[in-house]
């Protein structure tokens, strides 16, 4: 069985982002990117079911400016096999990656496709629910638990109230939650032979799809900046604020 | 211009979000129908009939609905989406879920976790963990969009009652199948939707310690909640997380327990009215953005403030 994950490449979680005094967008210049930690969580669970057997190969995909190379070497260096960067310099929608990735799944023909979640910049929490749309493929969602055997895949969620399990038929489209591994590190020794996996580059053109962004943004802005407010002493005093200043009990 | 609301419920009742979800229909403008989708849940259609704003009810009922399984529902919407200018959910768990399933059938960019509306075509949403908000323009004629329930009042109950329609199921999608939940069992509020939080964080030390906050929550009325930290280190369940990729709460007052306040649980608590800070670290990070910070051992301060509540 092949798993194909797709992997992004995001501002660094660590780093507070700046919006650009002119609200075009945020200043990412001279930021750390990484990888989006729920790809990376992906990455790991692909890898932990080829060690298991349950795969044959893991197969990484980026789409994206050429720095995402470097986030696809990040991932053959944890373990996945080989990688394929679909190479543009234009603004990527969620709609438009689900195309991209829809075509490399018509290529590549996997059996698994294993996302993150949401990715840490746009927050949008689409892509794998739309990729299962345009292939017609079952999803299981915030997944926290993942086990593949006899052509199906038992996936326990997260949900509001708690957890649920569904199973579904592979094909399938899973997305990772935080809660489904903890990713291993990268040793040196597995990076140097990362750098030897082979690493195709596509562009939206060969693979046929329109990738032309369907939202306008118009503007971006800071959110209200939230004051710091006052220290008190004790819990008394805490009590009596909020009861007589705050008035919220 | 008539909108469509998917109503979350689980088919006994109606889930607050859906209130939320409505109000911003009505913000959006037009006629608002509310599609109850669910197997034996006529409870849920009367009470979305009595929603004020609501013009009328289209429900499906079929065993393939029970359990919200969104490549059915997503199936389902579709096949009804033609008439509609916006198809519109809360940002849940099961919006999130089969939401974006709905928009690439369509073919058009889901807007996800709007806070507000602009004009019809024109929405706010929150973008690197809620340090930017965007403002986006959609060219589609169909928008579907997820909003987040907290960004809007809940829409009134106990109006005239809207008139229902029975609509035609969709194919039902067999590579699926719901095997069971796990549900976290709690007399306290719904944490997405209670006036007060109690939250606790690493500091906590562990599991055995929430019973502290649960004792304070109980004498406030309050919903217990966590950081990323308190749940990877199994403090309390998955569903208690606040945050960028847990719940997103903006309850009148919310007490922050032993929490640093990294960017990722800001990004869940910040438009909360009050914000109380208790924690020995007089540099956390979350001291810049509580109204009122205790630097205290919790373990003094959370009963110390508890006995003082009685």
């Amino acid at each position: 069985m092949k798993v194909l994950v797709p992997v992004k490449r995001v501002v660094d979680a660590n780093v507070r982002v700046r919006v650009k005094a002119d609200g075009s967008a945020v200043d990412i210049a001279n930021v750390k990117l990484s990888m989006n930690p729920f790809d990376e969580i992906g990455v790991e669970e692909a890898v932990r079911l080829k060690e298991a057997g349950a795969a044959s190969e893991v197969v990484v995909a980026s789409c994206g400016v050429q720095g995402c190379q470097e986030t696809l070497r990040t991932a053959m260096a944890a373990g996945a096999d080989r990688g394929i960067l679909v190479e543009t310099d234009a603004e990527l929608q969620p709609l438009a990656v689900a195309k991209l990735l829809k075509a490399l799944v018509d290529k590549e023909q996997p059996q698994l496709v294993i996302l993150g979640k949401q990715a840490i910049d746009d927050d949008a929490n689409q892509v794998g629910q739309m990729l299962a749309a345009l292939l017609g493929w079952p999803q299981a969602t915030f997944a926290s638990k993942v086990t593949v055997e006899a052509g199906k895949a038992t996936v326990t969620r997260e949900i509001d109230g708690g957890l649920e399990t569904i199973e579904v038929d592979l094909p399938a489209v899973i997305t990772a939650d935080l809660r489904l591994n903890t990713p291993r590190y990268a040793t040196l020794p597995n990076i140097m032979k990362a750098k030897k996996k082979p690493l195709d580059v596509v562009t939206p053109d060969t693979l046929g799809v329109d990738i032309a962004p369907r939202l306008t943004t118009l503007k971006l802005a800071e959110p209200q900046k939230r004051e710091a407010g006052i220290r008190v002493a004790d819990a008394a005093e805490l009590l009596d604020k909020l009861r007589n200043v705050a008035q919220v009990i | 211009m008539t909108i469509l609301v998917i109503a979350e419920h689980d088919n006994a009742s109606l889930k607050r979000a859906t209130l939320n979800a409505i109000t911003a229909a009505g913000a959006a403008g037009g006629d608002i129908h509310v599609l109850v989708a669910g197997h034996g849940a006529s409870a849920v259609v009367e009470q979305a009939a009595n929603v004020a704003g609501v013009a009328e009810v289209l429900v499906a009922d079929a065993p393939e609905y029970a359990h919200g399984l969104p490549e059915n529902l997503a199936a389902l919407v579709v096949s009804l989406a033609s008439g509609y200018t916006h198809v519109i959910a809360a940002s849940t768990a099961v919006g999130k879920n089969f939401m974006p399933r709905v928009a690439a059938l369509l073919d058009s960019a889901q807007i996800s976790d709007v806070i507000a509306f602009k004009a019809p075509d024109v929405f706010v949403r929150p973008i690197y963990a809620g340090n930017a908000l965007a403002t986006v323009q959609s060219s589609d004629a169909i928008k579907v969009v997820t909003i987040r329930p907290t960004a809007f009042d809940a829409a009134a109950t106990g109006s005239a009652a809207a008139p229902s329609r029975a609509v035609a199921s969709a194919a039902v999608f067999d590579e699926v199948r719901f095997v069971g939940q796990e549900l976290t069992k709690s007399s306290r509020p719904e944490l997405a939707a209670a006036n007060i939080v109690v939250s606790g964080g690493r500091g906590m030390q562990n599991g055995d310690n929430f019973k502290l906050l649960d004792a304070l929550a109980d004498k406030l009325g309050a919903a217990v909640g966590a950081s990323r930290a308190a749940v990877d280190a199994g403090f309390v369940p998955n569903d208690y997380q606040v945050g960028q990729t847990g719940k997103i709460v903006a309850p009148q007052l919310y007490i922050a327990v032993g929490i640093s306040g990294a960017i990722q649980h800001l990004a869940g608590m910040k438009d909360s009215k009050v914000i109380v800070a208790i924690n020995k670290d007089s540099e956390a990070p979350i001291f810049q953005v509580a109204d009122y910070g205790l630097s205290a051992d919790l373990f003094d301060a959370v009963p110390a403030l508890t006995a003082a509540l009685d």
